[in-house]
């Protein structure tokens, strides 16, 4: 058992945080969001010259072979930032479907793209009644010659907007939740027939609406078998859980220190608002929840390797469970604690808060995990 | 980063897991797991048999009895204990005043009194707080005056937890009426049978007897019995609190309740209708499990971070420790009802104490759950309550 990080572990960690603090603060932020697809194409070629965005694949790919320890370090440092690049969308979402489902000849044509910055990659997955259920997929894939023709609507598609590729679930056979019958498509994302609607979320990242009418899909870009990518699409999901994970520990992290930071400067009744011992309560019990956070977070991206999905379920369901109750105590409360200023847009506090509320609602608020865990019988057995 | 354990540790647990299913006596297990408390007889007998084994007092230095295991195989073998489950160790010699005579005390006194720390020959109690000075602990006012060879103690010292098994007491007192709060006071040890001392039992609301108040009437306490130096009493009252963090999250004896309630919640009835079908009883078990799952990894990180630690230098994360670990304890205390359901009326004295013949009113296993809630409000305020613990992360972690 070892907490440390490896001499390499470091060198990145020491890398991206230092990318971080000397190109994203919080000023400089603002005008990358003002990029043409809200974020910054340079600090995306930064991540690149980096390796960040090889990070996961591996080194026959043309990755770096990392594992989850080494994701979780990036996006822990990423949510200090309030990171609005589409690193989730394209490594981690897209980038885990090419690893888990795609043949090594298309991770030959794919891989180096993303690795390289080239081209950004969304995963069109989420439909309108889906909510948290990862086999809802209405959207039809039918056989045509070699090829399929993809026909639906997908929602929420993060990054959907900007992406040069999509990654489309979509059903080749069975009923809307059926668990089998799922497969995955890669298509151009301005090929005939795609229709994208773009826009932006409360936490200034992007996403959009698309639909498919009639879209091709030549053989070659079919991702694994047509009707089993259930287990990837979980797999893939479950690592994001992590990494998201870590991107609000990141973030808490931050927003609790600048907090703390602000009682000991802040002077009312003629003294530092942190000579109050209810206030040092509440930072102290942020604390808590910043470190509980962190703790659970290494637990499931420990977990995220695990190949038995059931036990990995669990981690993540775990994980979600209390990221949700962190993130929604330490973000009321850094506002809080800021008083009236806390609430204006101006302050970090506040997009830390909106970051890891919408964090807290990806694939599952605390709630609905906590249903899901305690289906599957909770962590311990009896 | 590899949070799993090395197939060395996993062998260790193994052992010890073995040693643990082969000599614990099963009455004193079967006790344990129905929620009793374990009597004197039964902590002697157990600290006995672990003390041939060498594993009475095993994170002691090696030359006084300890074992040389690693933080982690200390921390893997207070867990299985817990999860056996069996007796800890009398923290009062084991964990409190044994560290302080062996790192501070003569060698006279570690040749007395450590050995039969670890077979448990000699039965110590604690002597910190008063009633006038319980967080505030260094408001304390008993009073030990020098006369020749001797310490005439006076004074009063409150929740002294089993001190009616007492042979020994382990005391803060002032020995510099004069000195400022923490500087006039000594560290000394006190045998209870001296005249002069009584004990007096406390009922705490449960209905049990564990604590006590002990009165020192002009008590004649040898000057040998001096541990360190006069006047640095507190110094090594710090130290000893320090220590006492290990384990003090129970992250072990949790997860040995949980199972318990699982086992009980999968068998207890509404109609015909197992309770762990509950969908909100099981949702708020489940929601412990995770903030435990949470703890387990907090308590493994500082763990893992005791080797890049300053020697004796407590960790102040490990206030986290106490605040969580026992904010579960507590919570499981209260599921606990909800599994015995109007059941957790009946009450009835614990019959080690006081002998029962009559049938039970309902099952059998339901009648220490509501005194246990009672009484586990106990666990965030000793130690140092949870608002201390506060104070403590506020000042040394977040410099407020």
């Amino acid at each position: 058992m070892d907490f440390d990080l490896n001499e390499e572990q470091r060198m990145l960690k020491d890398s991206v945080d230092r990318l971080i603090a000397d190109k994203y603060d919080f000023e400089q932020r603002k005008a990358y969001l003002k990029g043409e697809n809200g974020y910054s194409t340079d600090i995306w070629s930064q991540f690149a010259e980096l390796g960040l965005l090889a990070l996961p694949f591996a080194e026959a790919d043309g990755g770096f072979g990392g594992g989850p320890v080494e994701t979780m370090i990036v996006m822990e440092s990423f949510g200090r930032g309030l990171v609005v690049e589409p690193y989730f969308a394209t490594v981690v979402l897209s980038g885990g479907l090419l690893r888990h489902a795609a043949s090594a000849a298309q991770r030959a044509t794919f891989v180096p793209m993303i690795a390289g910055g080239e081209k950004i990659f969304a995963f069109a997955h989420g439909e309108r009644l889906a909510r948290y259920n990862l086999a809802h997929v209405e959207t039809k894939a039918t056989k045509d010659g070699d090829g399929y023709v993809l026909n639906g609507e997908k929602s929420l598609v993060l990054n959907g907007d900007s992406a040069d590729f999509l990654i489309v679930s979509a059903r080749v056979s069975g009923a809307t939740r059926d668990r089998s019958g799922i497969g995955l498509f890669l298509i151009d994302a301005k090929a005939p027939g795609v229709t994208r609607r773009g826009y932006s979320n409360q936490d200034a990242t992007r996403s959009a609406e698309v639909s498919f009418a009639d879209v091709k899909v030549e053989a070659a870009h079919v991702l694994g078998q047509p009707g089993d990518a259930i287990d990837a699409i979980e797999r893939v999901t479950d690592e994001a859980i992590a990494a998201l994970c870590a991107e609000a520990v990141g973030g808490m992290a931050e927003s609790h220190r600048q907090t703390v930071e602000y009682l000991k400067t802040r002077k009312q009744f003629g003294v530092t608002i942190g000579s109050f011992q209810a206030l040092q309560h509440r930072a102290v019990e942020m604390f808590v929840m910043v470190e509980q956070a962190r703790s659970i977070t290494m637990y499931a991206t420990m977990m995220a390797a695990e190949i038995d999905a059931r036990e990995r379920a669990r981690a993540m369901s775990a994980a979600k469970v209390q990221i949700g109750k962190s993130v929604r105590f330490v973000g009321q409360q850094s506002v809080q604690l800021h008083g009236g200023v806390g609430v204006t847009y101006e302050l970090a506090v506040g997009h830390y808060f909106k970051r890891n509320t919408m964090i807290d609602m990806m694939y599952g608020d605390g709630d609905h995990h906590l249903t899901r865990l305690s289906n599957m019988g909770g962590l311990i057995a009896a | 980063m590899d949070l799993s354990f090395t197939p060395e540790e996993n062998a260790f647990r193994d052992e010890v897991r073995t040693f643990f299913k082969e000599n614990l006596p099963q009455d004193i297990r079967d006790k344990l797991v129905s929620g009793l408390h374990p009597s004197k007889d039964d902590l002697v007998r157990w600290t006995r048999i672990l003390n041939k084994k060498g594993w009475a007092v095993p994170h002691w230095p090696v030359q006084y009895g300890g074992a040389g295991w690693t933080p982690v195989q200390q921390y893997i073998f207070l867990e299985e204990q817990m999860l056996a489950p069996s007796p800890q160790m009398l923290a009062f010699g084991t964990s409190m005043v044994g560290p302080v005579i062996y790192t501070f005390g003569n060698e006279e006194q570690k040749k007395k009194y450590l050995p039969a720390i670890a077979n448990l020959d000699t039965w110590w109690s604690q002597g910190f707080s008063e009633p006038g000075a319980g967080s505030d602990l260094a408001g304390l006012k008993t009073t030990a005056r020098k006369d020749g060879d001797f310490y005439i103690v006076n004074g009063q010292k409150t929740w002294t937890t089993l001190g009616q098994h007492g042979d020994m007491i382990f005391t803060l007192v002032r020995t510099d009426p004069a000195a400022k709060k923490q500087q006039g006071i000594s560290f000394l040890l006190i045998d209870m049978k001296t005249s002069g001392i009584t004990v007096r039992p406390i009922q705490t609301i449960d209905g049990g007897f564990e604590v006590n108040e002990v009165f020192f009437d002009d008590v004649r306490v040898p000057a040998e019995n001096l541990v360190g130096e006069e006047n640095k009493g507190w110094d090594y009252a710090k130290f000893l609190l320090g220590n006492e963090r290990v384990g003090i999250a129970r992250v072990g004896a949790s997860k040995e309740r949980i199972r318990r309630l699982k086992q009980l919640a999968a068998e207890e009835r509404d109609g015909d209708t197992p309770l762990i079908e509950n969908p909100r009883f099981r949702e708020k078990l489940a929601a412990i499990e995770v903030e435990l799952k949470a703890l387990e990894m907090t308590q493994l990180r500082v763990v893992a971070a005791e080797r890049n630690r300053e020697k004796g230098k407590p960790d102040p994360a490990s206030s986290i420790l106490k605040i969580k670990g026992s904010e579960i304890q507590q919570a499981i205390t209260e599921l606990a009802l909800e599994v015995a359901g109007p059941y957790v009326a009946p009450f009835r004295a614990e019959s080690e104490d006081h002998g029962w013949n009559e049938p039970p009113a309902g099952p059998e296993w339901a009648s220490p759950f509501a005194p246990t809630y009672f009484n586990y409000r106990k666990v965030s305020i000793y130690g140092g309550s949870n608002e201390i613990q506060k104070n403590i992360i506020a000042k040394a972690i977040l410099g407020l």
